[in-house]
């Protein structure tokens, strides 16, 4: 549905995007994952037309995006941005009508969105005097109100209490099960991990991982787990393919290489005293991005 | 959808915001007070002290020190010039830059006037000759009969003549090209800066990153000059009405006709300089992120506003038929104010209001032009403000 091929966007001195690509497909959930600064919101930005790429090309359902499909798209940008002194309704139904929805559509749909995000007794309010998790919803509904063929939404779920981050995320399951592209960006990795069918993982303008969290995760070793009380520190310094992620309550966690035979591992562990846990987990989305962008935090 | 269908749509909310605003209400109620009181203290204000250019011609030159002396006493301010040829000062008096040509000889003294000659000028040169008169009488002393010599001298008197028929509608059109000159002022100030101030709060907003994620920026800025335009000549059309019939209602004009068709005039002049105006606002709008920096970048825009308000009103009420007038009033920049005031005063002709149009219409889609390429440029940066040569530059 939504293909980015190589697109590029240089300011001055700084490659913002180079060649960024990637696909997504219809009803499936995308997210967008990378450090401040790394390239996100450019792409984003470009998908939406509102900045051009110096090079590459955005296209959907086959066609390069024109001003007619970009109508269609929704978009949550990352810098939110609403008219202070204007009233919810009111701002839903004009924003409806610009994405070309005819005023009675427009009126059904901002009255929908407006209940649906439970915003109903501040329909009259005017944007300013909302608090600033309301004035997310009603930027939220903004991006939704004209039933858009595509969803782009910058950090969605930032600056959102846990109830709205429920309801976003029903809201974009719903979507994505009507058949819309979603693609969102977001620091909260194990938000993405729950909602997101593929992920692609951008570092300094480039796109660096991408896939299904699976994907990811085959091919980056895994992460063990181990229960060893009487360890002292660092007893695991030294063993081969492993790297030391920290150590909580006794508990020692290790970043396993793909092919690493972990019995030399069980073995050390056992010559520091008794081990009561040995356990390989799934390494979280969180531990494969800091291994993308090769950033060892812990 | 078309283009126009959502210039017509940003059109729209322009116009409901701002109507449904109590600020439209308040304001059109100020303009109203704000213009009586205007005319009330010009009238009384131009009633007061001025200068009477006095040029000389001839023999005439002789009342040089006796006028000035005589002027002092009657407190009028006079400048006394002497004029070799009295064919130029005639066109000098035509042209506004002199009010008075005085020939012929002390005893028998010629006035030349535009239109009507000041009555206490009248009343000093009449005293200049009647002295003279008395000279002369008292010169030949045999047969003095004190009764002949008393009318004799009553009856000298300068002769005035003047080029035109004085207009007896004059101080009336004056007024109504005064109002008519502090509407388009007041209308194309406070609109010019509405456009820019709502650029700039969708810039500070941010709001302008999802309208242009739909909308191209050219409609953006079409649309939100559209409806604040109309906005503004409803109010004009409004305060005008309103004028325009209250005064023919309480007599306070003889020439309603006259006041209509200002009126219309002003309409029409308030559009095209609306236009001329209104996009170069939005540019300067777009080159900053914040309220508080908008004065400081529309200060060139308004200066120029208000150059073509202050010379308005000095050069209508004191050289309505100099050829400078005549010239600035044709020029883009200062047309929409001063040329309707010189309609209102009659002294505007056919060819000037073409060449007037031609000039605005030609000037207005160069700037469209230029204004669309700034703004569409920096509509999208933020931060600090953007200096014009980068916003010019090719992307």
């Amino acid at each position: 549905m939504l293909r980015v091929d190589g697109v590029t966007k240089r300011y001055g001195d700084v490659l913002a995007c180079d060649r960024v690509s990637f696909d997504v497909g219809a009803g499936e959930l995308f997210g967008f994952v990378g450090g401040n600064g790394a390239g996100k919101t450019t792409t984003m930005r470009i998908v939406l037309g509102v900045l051009a790429p110096d090079a590459g090309e955005v296209r959907f359902r086959g066609a390069p995006v024109d001003h007619a499909a970009r109508r269609r798209f929704g978009y949550l940008p990352e810098e939110r941005g609403l008219y202070p002194r204007m009233r919810v309704l009111d701002q839903l139904v004009y924003l409806a009508e610009l994405h070309g929805a005819d005023t009675n559509a427009a009126h059904r749909a901002a009255e929908q969105w407006v209940a649906r995000l439970g915003l109903r007794e501040h329909r009259d309010t005017e944007v300013q005097r909302l608090s600033l998790g309301n004035q997310q919803r009603v930027q939220l509904a903004a991006a939704l109100v004209h039933d858009p063929l595509l969803l782009v939404l910058d950090e969605p779920f930032s600056g959102l209490d846990p109830l709205a981050v429920d309801v976003l995320v029903e809201v974009l399951r719903e979507q994505a099960a009507a058949g819309v592209p979603v693609v969102f960006s977001s620091h909260q990795l194990d938000l993405v991990e729950r909602l997101c069918d593929r992920v692609g993982i951008i570092k300094g303008g480039r796109v660096v991982a991408g896939g299904t969290v699976a994907q990811l995760r085959a091919g980056s070793g895994s992460t063990l787990v181990v229960d060893a009380p009487a360890a002292p520190a660092g007893w695991a310094a030294g063993l081969a393919g492993v790297t030391v992620l920290g150590v909580h309550n006794g508990q020692t966690r290790l970043r396993v290489a793909p092919g690493t035979d972990d019995q030399p591992i069980l073995a050390a562990a056992l010559a520091t005293g008794p081990v009561r846990g040995f356990t390989h987990q799934h390494p979280s989305l969180a531990e494969l991005y800091r291994d993308a962008v090769g950033v060892d935090s812990r | 959808m078309s283009p126009r269908h959502t210039v017509w749509l940003v059109a729209r909310r322009e116009l409901r915001t701002r109507l449904r605003a109590k600020s439209f209400l308040i304001g059109t109620a100020v303009s109203i007070a704000v213009l009586i009181g205007f005319v009330l203290m010009q009238s009384t204000l131009f009633g007061g002290e001025r200068v009477t250019r006095v040029g000389l011609s001839g023999q005439a030159a002789a009342i040089s020190g006796p006028l000035t002396e005589e002027a002092r006493a009657r407190g009028i301010d006079v400048v006394v010039s002497t004029v070799r040829d009295p064919a130029a000062g005639e066109s000098a008096i035509a042209d506004g830059d002199l009010d008075a040509l005085v020939t012929g000889t002390p005893a028998a003294l010629h006035v030349v006037v535009d239109e009507s000659l000041d009555e206490n000028l009248r009343r000093a040169l009449n005293s200049l000759v009647q002295q003279e008169v008395l000279r002369a009488q008292l010169a030949t002393v045999e047969d003095l009969d004190p009764d002949q010599v008393l009318a004799t001298v009553g009856d000298a008197t300068v002769d005035v003549r003047s080029l035109r028929a004085p207009d007896p509608t004059h101080d009336e059109r004056l007024a109504m090209a005064l109002v008519i000159v502090a509407l388009l002022y007041l209308s194309l100030l406070l609109y010019g800066t509405m456009v820019a101030q709502g650029v700039v709060e969708e810039k500070s907003s941010r709001v302008v990153e999802i309208l242009l994620a739909t909308v191209r920026p050219w409609e953006l800025l079409a649309g939100k000059v559209v409806g604040l335009g109309l906005v503004g000549l409803a109010q004009l059309t409004v305060v005008g009405g309103v004028g325009v019939v209250l005064a023919a209602v309480t007599d306070v004009l003889t020439i309603p006709g006259v006041a209509l068709g200002t009126l219309l005039w002003g309409l029409l002049w308030y559009l095209l300089g609306y236009l001329f105006y209104a996009t170069v606002f939005a540019a300067a709008g777009s080159l900053v992120s914040r309220q508080e920096e908008t004065q400081s970048v529309l200060l060139p825009i308004t200066s120029v506003l208000v150059l073509a308000f202050v010379m308005g009103f000095g050069l209508l009420s004191r050289l309505p038929n100099a050829s400078a007038t005549a010239v600035l009033s044709v020029l883009p920049p200062f047309a929409p104010i001063l040329l309707p005031g010189r309609l209102a005063l009659g002294t505007a002709t056919a060819w000037e209001v073409v060449v007037a149009i031609v000039l605005m219409l030609t000037s207005v889609a160069g700037l469209t032009w230029l204004a669309g390429r700034i703004y569409a440029k920096a509509v999208l940066r933020t931060g600090p403000r953007l200096p014009l040569r980068e916003a010019l530059r090719k992307s």
